[in-house]
Parts: structure tokens; C-alpha cells; sequence
């Protein structure tokens, strides 16, 4: 499914990503764990194509085929979601019109025909039930006064009606009370399916009790440096992230 | 949001080429000669088979022009016009048409071209499912056409070329005219007072509801000719009219002047709606050629509880020096300015309104949308104020901006006045710009870089939109995008 290889990234001059590797196979969810300034985000950024970012070396093959020459709505529209840790708002366009706007330029750029209207507004009233997002919320600006857990909820939304491939879920869980924690994490793992995976990146093992991952990364130094199952997280979660930090020292 | 898609779609179909009105087209014309003099204006006036007092009226506004001086206290730099070097007359060799038939083709297909309905037969007869919209077609400096005529005078609406009104309805125009603007109001106002040449005139009877909109459709076609435009709206008591007008111009490397002059005036229990999409020629992305926009419009709300409406989508000129304004003088009179000025390339735009409360419970309403892109400078300038009498008077102004890039500029330039203790006046004020981290959020949902500003920007003006009558809107809608071409990225 994805394939990163030997991934090196600088931004200002500053190196970030170390050649880092990592695969994550179809269907699979594989979470990124690690201490602040591991270059986690970074590499969601640069998945996603977030210009700033130089990219020194490497590859990201999405089904084979490499994404980095793509634009960010070509990755888009290839399957790359990006659900941010900090969502933007963007005032006076409706909520559904802008979930309209993008769901339509997704389906044109794939050479799929465009969603009626009375299509369109039965999936999202389907989809936003499940994450309780109300009808007012849906008429508001996007993400315009939403409160932290709204926003969150309005990203699994939108990763719900574009139903991309690759999911990447960058601290998805910071700023969420438990309920809202709960609510976004069963939304994600109703979208668990075959012909999908996600890159879950989080500093705490709390969203892994909800999200369970097949496969836990430790990310250090711009690269992976300890791969294991869900048990990892748990003892990252006992022993902190000391060891690791050690070796960025060395 | 079909509009939405269609201002995609329409961006998508352009080329790097963005004014898709800067077509020339070949005509004989006849013009008058080059520079203003007494003569130029007696030529005019004879032109048009003028009666002695429209003459006289002319003399006296060049004798006073003569005296005056071009105003600089706008925003705007520009090398100044030279006015002994623009024509001031020129009109298709062919006379006037008295028929759609008789029109020159060539200016038949120019309108065409820009999408104008002048053929009204189809219409009627149902061939071309077009919105019922009467046409007076102005090229240059005379009219070419208006539609519609006959079924408008069933409802007793007058709608037709000032010139023609001129000589049929004499005391009609004599007293209205210049009773808005006054001849001597500004600089291009008393230009434009000696050598208008043609525009449109509307008289809406009383109580009557002008069965359809009315449009005047501007197109400057002639080098190096000036367009000045005269329009007169009056609206009777208890009467209602809805008037949209349109302006293109062809391309070219040299300025050229535009000095129009508008005039409404609203009796009592009357309302005008005025809507403008101004798309004139804003000259390349290095400032070269490109209109000059000094337009002096003016509403007077004359009687009371009447209502004036302007509404603008200024895109266009190299210059925009342009404040439709309203002067509430009836009791329970009110104004309302909705705007949005898009300025890009090397475009200056300095543009608002004057809301004048004399009369008792008068209210108006401003709401300006400034969208500035690549190298172009943007002010808002207005003037809210109360007379002594104007008790109870109240206004409320929200003037947003939107810079889109680091190399324009948006000022804001709010004047209030209150010599009555009573008014209200509310004054709200924003400045923003698009941010590189909304278009990557927009991008990485799958909207492209011009996608993501047409939506950006879209939610920006829709306060204003929602003003415009609905074919309008997807029109304005769509040239903001096409203005905007190219400014990100």
C-alpha cells in the first residue's frame, strides 16, 4: 500500500527525516509513537506535500507509484487524507459547501462524475450522524467557532465522505475530552477496511486503547528506530520516551 | 453550489489570456475632433439635434471646467490625462436604429459576443429562453439599441437613450437633471456635463412596478476616445425599478477615460435598485493601458419613505475613482451601499460611498468587500453624516478587506459626521488574508490552487452577492474568479 523509503527531509537547512523507512501494508493500521521534535509531523506534511519542506532524497510509493512530484490535491485525489492536528477554518464558506466543493473536485480529477445534491446530502447526514455532528454544525462556516473536539469530529467526517486510502492522523486525539476521544476513534474504526490503512501518530498510548494498531512504531531522530505490536505502545507508555532520547544525545 | 462549479468550470476554460473582452471591432466611425472646445461641445449638442437650453446648459458646465482642477486626494497615482488628446464624440457611421434589424451587424455580433440579449424577438417569441432584461446598448458615445420599448410603454415606463429624451420629454429632463449631481458637483462631473453624449433615461410613473429589469450595457470601442455617460433614474411616487448595468472595453496599451455621471431620484414611497458589475478593460500585469474609472454617481432619496439600493462589482480599470452615493433627504428615507472591489495586476481602486441623512428616522446600511491581489492598492473611503435635523438618523458600516499575497495593500478610510445627538452610527471593520496554511487545507482535500481561492473568496463577498438579482450573481461570480486568476500560486 505505502512504501517510504529511505525518506530524507530538510526544512530552513535543518534536517528533519534521516532516511527514514517504513511500510504500511493494505488494510493495516500502524501507529508513529515518539518524542516531541521526532520529525512525526514533518513526515504527515510531507505526505500530505505541504510546500516549505525539501524533500533531499527518497521516495513515498502509494500503490507503487511515487506521490512526491504530485501536487497536494493530486496526493488528494490519489487517496492521501491528511486529518490535522490543527484544523483551519475558513469563514463564510458553509460546511457543506465546502464538503461538496472537495468530494466534487476529488470525483473530477479521478474522471468520476460529480454527486447529485440529494446523494450528496444523504451520505454526509449518514456519515455526520455517526459522529454526532448536528445539522446546525453542518450550516455554520467551516470549522468557524467549532470547539477542539468539533473540528476533530469534522476532519473524520471528511475522511468518511472522500474515503481515501491512506489515512494519516496526526495527533488526531490531542485537545479531545474521553467522549469526544471515544466518538473519533469509533468513527475510525468504522472506516477500517480492506483497501485502507492509517498512519497514526500520537505522543500517548490513551488514543491506541480506542484505535487498536496492528503494528507500533518508535519514531526518533527523523527515522524509525523500533517496530513491534500494540504491546510496544504499552511499554512506551510505562517506561517513557528516555531511552530513545538517550540515543538522540549520543 | 452549482454557481460554485460554474466559476470553476469557467476559470478552467480560460487561458492565460484573462480579459476575454479586449476584442476590437471594426467599424467606420464618425467622430468628432480631437480635444474639447466650445466648438466640440456645439458639435455634440448638434449631434444630437439638441434644443437651445441643453446647449447652453453644456457651455456654461465647459466654461466652469475650465476653471477647475483635477482632484488628487484619492489613493491613486496615475500620469494625468491628457485632455486635449481624446475624442470626444464618436458614434457608428450609421444613423441610429430605429429597428433591431437596422443595427450594423458588426455591432450586432459585438454584443453577441458579449453575451448581451439584444435580440428581443427571439425572446418573445420564445426561441431564446433568455431572462426578460430590457437593453439600452451604449458603444462609444451613442446608444445602438434598446429593447423592450414597446411593452415597457404599455406600463407607462419611459426607458431610452438621453439624447432621444432629451428631445421628447424635454421638461422631464430639464427638471431632473443636474439636480442630483450639480453641474458644478466635481471636475468630471462638470466635464462630463458639457460633452455627455448619450446614456440612458427611465422614468417610472407612480405606483407602478417596471414589469421587468432594466440594463444599459457600456462598451468603449473607439482609440483613444473618452466615454461619458449620462444616466437619469426617476423613480415616481410609490414606483419600483430594478437597473443593472454592465461595461467592457478592448484592450489596448493607452488609457482611456471613462467620466460617467448618475443620477436617481426616488419620490416618495419609490424604490431603486441599482446594481453595476464594472468590468472594464484593467489594462496588463505591468500596468500598461487600462481604464480610468472617475464616475460620479448619486442617488437622491427626494421623497419620503423612499429607498435607494446600490450595489457594485467593480473588477475592472486601471483606476476606479467611484462613490455611489445617497442623500436621504425624505423622512424614514433609506440608503444602502453593498460593494465588492477586486483589484489585481497593478490595479488601483479607491471607491465607497457617501450616505448624506438630512431627513428624520433615515437609515443606511454599508457593506464593502475589498479583495486585493498581486501588486494592487485597495481603499475603502466613506462618509457617514447626520444633519441637524436628522433625528433619530441611523447607519451601520462593516468594511472587510482581504489581501491575497504580500505585495498589495488595503486601506480603509471611514469619515462620520453627527450634528444631531440622536444618530446612531455603527462602524465594524476587518482585515485578513488568505493564509498558505487555509490553501494547503483546501488542497489537501482535493481543491486546486485556484479552486481553493474561489471558494475562499467566494465566502468572502457572499453578503454582497446575495444582493445582486440571481443571473447576476453567477456572472459577478464568476469574473471575481477570472480577476483573480493567477494570483496565487
Amino acid at each position: 500500500m505505502i512504501e517510504i523509503k529511505n525518506l530524507t527531509v530538510a526544512i530552513e537547512d535543518k534536517q528533519i527525516l534521516n532516511g527514514l523507512n517504513l511500510t504500511v501494508n493494505d488494510g493495516e493500521v500502524a501507529a508513529i509513537m515518539g518524542p516531541n521534535g521526532s520529525g512525526k509531523s514533518t513526515l504527515s506534511y510531507v505526505i500530505a506535500g505541504k510546500a516549505d519542506y525539501e524533500v533531499l532524497d527518497g521516495e513515498i510509493l502509494l500503490d507503487g507509484v511515487d506521490i512526491l512530484e504530485m501536487s497536494p490535491d493530486e496526493r488528494a485525489a490519489s487517496g492521501v487524507f491528511l486529518a490535522f492536528q490543527y484544523p483551519l477554518e475558513i469563514p463564510g464558506v458553509g460546511t457543506m459547501t465546502f464538503l461538496k466543493a472537495t468530494l466534487n473536485a476529488q470525483r473530477r480529477a479521478r474522471g468520476e462524475g460529480e454527486l447529485s445534491t440529494p446523494d450528496f446530502i444523504r451520505k454526509v447526514n449518514g456519515a455526520a450522524e455517526k459522529l454526532e455532528i448536528n445539522k446546525e454544525m453542518l450550516r455554520r462556516a467551516l470549522n468557524v467557532g467549532f470547539s477542539g473536539g468539533e473540528k476533530k469530529r469534522m476532519e473524520i467526517l471528511q475522511m468518511a465522505l472522500l474515503e481515501p486510502k491512506f489515512c494519516v492522523l496526526d495527533e488526531t486525539d490531542s485537545g479531545l475530552d474521553i467522549d469526544a476521544l471515544r466518538i473519533v476513534s469509533e468513527g475510525v474504526n468504522a472506516l477500517r477496511a480492506k483497501g485502507r490503512s492509517f498512519l497514526v501518530i500520537t505522543h500517548y498510548q490513551r488514543l491506541l486503547d480506542y484505535i487498536v494498531p496492528d503494528v507500533v512504531h518508535v519514531m526518533s531522530q527523523g527515522r524509525i528506530v523500533k517496530s513491534g505490536d500494540k504491546d510496544l505502545a504499552k511499554a512506551l507508555e510505562a517506561s517513557g520516551y528516555a531511552e530513545y532520547r538517550t540515543g538522540e544525545a549520543a | 453550489m452549482p454557481a460554485v462549479q460554474e466559476t470553476i468550470d469557467r476559470v478552467r476554460s480560460i487561458d492565460l489570456d484573462q480579459y476575454k473582452y479586449g476584442f476590437e471591432t471594426t467599424i467606420e466611425m464618425e467622430k468628432s475632433e480631437k480635444g474639447i472646445s466650445e466648438d466640440v461641445v456645439r458639435f455634440i449638442s448638434a449631434k444630437k439635434g439638441e434644443p437651445e437650453w441643453m446647449l447652453a446648459w453644456r457651455l456654461e458646465a465647459y466654461k466652469r471646467w475650465q476653471t477647475m482642477k483635477e482632484p488628487d486626494w484619492a489613493r491613486v497615482e496615475y500620469d494625468k490625462v491628457d485632455y486635449k488628446n481624446i475624442y470626444y464624440y464618436a458614434a457608428p457611421k450609421r444613423p441610429a436604429a430605429m429597428s433591431l434589424d437596422e443595427i450594423d451587424p458588426e455591432i450586432l455580433k459585438t454584443y453577441e459576443k458579449l453575451g448581451i440579449p439584444l435580440r428581443e424577438v427571439e425572446v418573445l417569441e420564445g426561441i431564446a429562453p433568455e431572462r426578460r432584461v430590457a437593453v439600452d446598448a451604449v458603444f462609444d458615445s451613442v446608444s445602438v439599441a434598446t429593447t423592450f420599448k414597446a411593452e415597457l410603454s404599455k406600463a407607462g415606463v419611459i426607458f431610452m437613450p438621453i439624447s432621444e429624451a432629451i428631445r421628447e420629454y424635454p421638461d422631464l429632463v430639464r427638471k431632473y437633471l443636474g439636480s442630483v449631481v450639480p453641474v458644478t458637483d466635481n471636475f468630471f462631473a462638470t466635464l462630463n456635463s458639457a460633452v455627455f453624449s448619450d446614456g440612458s433615461f427611465v422614468y417610472i410613473p407612480p405606483g407602478v412596478r417596471c414589469p421587468m429589469e432594466l440594463s444599459t450595457y457600456f462598451r468603449i470601442n473607439e482609440r483613444d476616445t473618452g466615454q461619458f455617460e449620462r444616466t437619469l433614474i426617476i423613480a415616481d411616487k410609490g414606483s419600483y425599478v430594478s437597473y443593472l448595468e454592465g461595461c467592457t472595453a478592448p484592450k489596448r496599451d493607452d488609457n482611456q477615460l471613462h467620466a460617467a455621471v448618475v443620477e436617481l431620484v426616488a419620490l416618495d414611497d419609490a424604490e431603486i435598485k441599482y446594481s453595476t458589475v464594472q468590468n472594464w478593460y484593467p489594462g496588463d500585469n505591468e500596468g500598461k493601458g487600462g481604464i480610468y474609472n472617475f464616475v460620479t454617481k448619486r442617488g437622491d432619496c427626494r421623497g419620503n419613505n423612499s429607498k435607494i439600493s446600490w450595489t457594485q462589482v467593480e473588477t475592472g480599470s486601471a483606476i476606479t475613482w467611484k462613490y455611489p452615493s445617497c442623500i436621504l433627504r425624505g423622512d424614514n428615507s433609506r440608503g444602502e451601499f453593498y460593494s465588492i472591489a477586486v483589484s489585481n495586476g497593478m490595479q488601483q481602486v479607491d471607491s465607497g460611498t457617501k450616505m448624506i441623512h438630512l431627513g428624520k428616522n433615515t437609515t443606511s446600511r454599508i457593506i464593502s468587500k475589498g479583495i486585493s491581489a498581486g501588486r494592487s492598492q485597495n481603499t475603502y473611503r466613506g462618509l457617514v453624516s447626520a444633519h441637524r435635523k436628522a433625528t433619530g438618523a441611523r447607519n451601520f458600516t462593516n468594511c472587510d478587506s482581504l489581501l491575497i499575497g504580500d505585495q498589495c495593500g488595503a486601506h480603509t478610510v471611514p469619515y462620520i459626521e453627527s450634528k444631531n445627538a440622536s444618530a446612531q452610527f455603527e462602524h465594524e471593520a476587518t482585515t485578513s488574508k488568505i493564509s498558505e496554511d487555509q490553501m494547503f487545507y483546501c488542497q489537501q482535500r482535493g481543491l486546486s490552487n485556484e479552486e481553493a481561492t474561489a471558494l475562499i473568496v467566494n465566502g468572502f463577498v457572499r453578503d454582497v452577492l446575495q444582493q445582486l438579482p440571481m443571473e447576476f450573481a453567477v456572472e459577478a461570480q464568476k469574473l471575481i474568479s477570472i480577476s483573480l486568476e493567477g494570483s496565487v500560486g
